[in-house]
This record gives structure tokens, sequence and C-alpha cells, in this order.
């Protein structure tokens, strides 16, 4: 597909394999939200469920981080720059979860 | 022609300098590190959602029989269960999910213009730059209306005892939501809705305002004088994360 342009840029052609892998991205992600919704209705409700829900949640995180964002094509040190320093976050989540806890048994 | 050979200093390591050692550019780096900050933000967030919930008792009977009261947390299905244009209908999650597949359409349709720009197609990333663009707005006009239902509230009310405004406790029916009372749960419910929502939404907002310039100068030529569409894919970077972001939002504070 030829077009016209002043700059000279040269235009190339779709990659249909690239384009196919998006949407096969996509696909992913809309059944992966499809089960999450039919699970909050099927399941009962507890930390069980809870799990399953955060493990798929990470799984989307992940497709979008590597493949829409293309951390995954990035060179390692910008890779490890990113990721590394969320590791901080697990301290936070320990920390906050045993205060909101303590606060429950003073209060009730 | 000058003589003077100068001998450039082969044996210079990765980070010697006169090199990119991160491969990318100052601008998609920044953009990086932007978001790795913004992912704090959003994290403190949610996690605060999760300290103050596990504050509160939980409600402990059927969710078919869930009613609300502020003295424990709501089921976020039997909260969330409208749907414009049907009144008072209980349809649980159904608006948010759509929501949700909006958001992650629109970000496919980004990852879709940032494609073409690496094969410098003009055609394909204005089109695919407009269907973004109609992802964020119609994803922002739907937030628009859960907000509007999430304050107004239903028709029922909630009958409670709270601490007004004044100071005084008080024993009325509540319609809606603010931030002192609502009708769903304890106060810190709304609060953490509104400030958690409302910050994503404030993000969308920018990133539709972004997305415009973006499909603007694509259109009329600009990143093609430019001789690259760098700026789509930066642009493109900050959209995913706030789709990212939703990703976590749907999950802590509609399905948990």
């Amino acid at each position: 597909m030829a077009q016209e342009n002043k700059s000279g840029l040269e235009v190339i052609p779709r990659d249909s394999a690239k384009i196919k892998k998006i949407w096969m991205t996509a696909l992913i992600l809309l059944v992966v939200t499809a089960v999450e919704f039919l699970l909050a209705f099927t399941m009962e409700r507890g930390m069980f469920l809870y799990i399953i829900f955060i493990v798929l949640t990470i799984v989307k995180a992940k497709y979008i981080m590597m493949e829409f964002m293309h951390l995954g094509d990035e060179v390692k040190p910008l890779f490890y720059s990113i990721i590394v320093p969320l590791i901080f976050l697990i301290w936070l989540i320990i920390a906050l979860f045993k205060e909101g806890s303590d606060i429950f048994l003073m209060r009730w | 022609m000058s003589s003077t050979a100068i001998e450039i200093q082969s044996k210079r390591g990765v980070w010697g300098g006169g090199n990119e050692p991160l491969k990318a550019s100052y601008g998609k780096l920044m953009m990086w590190f932007f978001l790795l900050s913004d992912i704090f933000t959003f994290t403190a967030f949610l996690i605060t959602y999760g300290a103050i919930r596990v504050s509160y008792p939980a409600y402990g009977g059927e969710a078919a029989d869930f009613v609300s009261s502020n003295e424990y947390w709501p089921i976020p299905e039997m909260i969330f269960d409208a749907v414009p244009f049907v009144h008072g209908g209980h349809f649980p999650l159904v608006f948010v999910g759509l929501m949700t597949f909006i958001l992650i359409l629109s970000s496919v349709t980004m990852v879709l213009a940032v494609e073409a720009g690496h094969r410098n197609d003009k055609k394909d990333v204005v089109k695919w730059m407009l269907w973004t663009l109609l992802g964020g707005i119609t994803f922002l006009s739907c937030q628009a209306w859960e907000w509007t239902h999430f304050i107004h509230g239903t028709d029922e009310g909630a009958m409670l005892t709270y601490v007004n405004s004044l100071g005084n406790v008080v024993s009325e029916t509540v319609y809606g939501a603010n931030l002192i009372v609502n009708e769903y749960g304890p106060a810190p419910f709304a609060q953490l809705f509104f400030f958690i929502t409302g910050f994503h939404g404030f993000h969308v907002t920018i990133g539709v305002f972004l997305l415009f310039l973006a499909f603007y100068q694509a259109a009329v030529g600009v990143y093609e004088n430019r001789g690259h569409y760098e700026m789509i894919e930066k642009i493109g970077l900050y959209w995913h994360f706030v789709d990212l972001v939703w990703v976590f939002v749907f999950t802590f504070f509609y399905l948990i």
C-alpha cells in the first residue's frame, strides 16, 4: 500500500502475524475478565476466591505490561529498574494490613 | 584534510558514556519512571482501601439477604448493581464489567496505533487513535453516570444512625453518598470510592487530552515531518497504564 508523503517516510506494509498476536492478547484479557466475572457469582466469597482473583489480576497485569507496553522487549537493566522497586510494595501490604486488623481489634 | 588522527578509546564500558545503555530515548525512559511513581501512588491507595476495609467488620450473612448499613463493610456486587435506562433493576457488576471491556478494547486499539506508528503508516495511526479516543471518552461518560448514580442513590435509601456535620447524632433515612455519610456502608467506603475511582478518572481525563493531541498531530502530519511516531508510543505507555490500574481497581474495589 503505497502512500504519498512529503518527508519520504517509507510505509512498511502490515505484518499480519504481529497484528494477530495483539488481538490474541486482547482475547486473553477479555476471557480472563469474563472468568473473574463468572467466579464472582458462582463461588462462595472467601479467602480462596480472593486469592484466585488476585492471581488472575496479576496474570492480566503481566499481559498488559509485557505485550501492550512491550516491557519484555526492553533491555534487561530497564526491565529490572521498573520491576525490582515493586518489592517495596510487599512490605507496604504487610504493614498496612497488620495496622488495619489491629485497629479492628481495638475498635470492635 | 587534517592528518591528525583521534584515537577513540574502544574499551569503554556500557555505562562509560557515548551510547544508550538502556536503548530507549529520554522521553520514553522518563515516561516509564513517571509510571513507576504512579504505580506506587495507586498501590498505596488500593492498599489503604484494604487496610481500612479490614478495620471494619465484614458482613456476616448470606449475600442474597444483604442489607446495607454503616455498621459493616458492604458487599460490592450488591452495591454496584445499576445499569443506565433500567430504573431500580438488579444487575450486579454488569455496568462496571462493560466499562472494563471498553477500557481494555481501547488499550488494544492503542497498541494497534503504536504498531502502525512503527510502520510509519499515517492512515492506520490516525484510524486507531480515533478508536482509542472514542473508547476513552466512552469510558469517561460511563464513569460520569456511575458517579451520578452513586451520589444520588437508590429509591429506598437506608435507615442509618450517624454523626452529622454539626456533630449531632441523628437517625434518618439516607439517600446516596457524600463524604460524611452514605447509604451503602461506613463513611470511608464512599470516601475511598470517590478518591480512588476519582483519581483514576482524572488520569483517564488527562489521557483523553493526550490522545486527542496525538490524534491531531498525527492527522496533520507533524509526526510524519518529524520522521518518527515515538510520541504515539509514549502516550501509548500512559494509556496502557491507565488500563492496568483499572484492572486492579476492578478486582479490589468491585470483585473482592
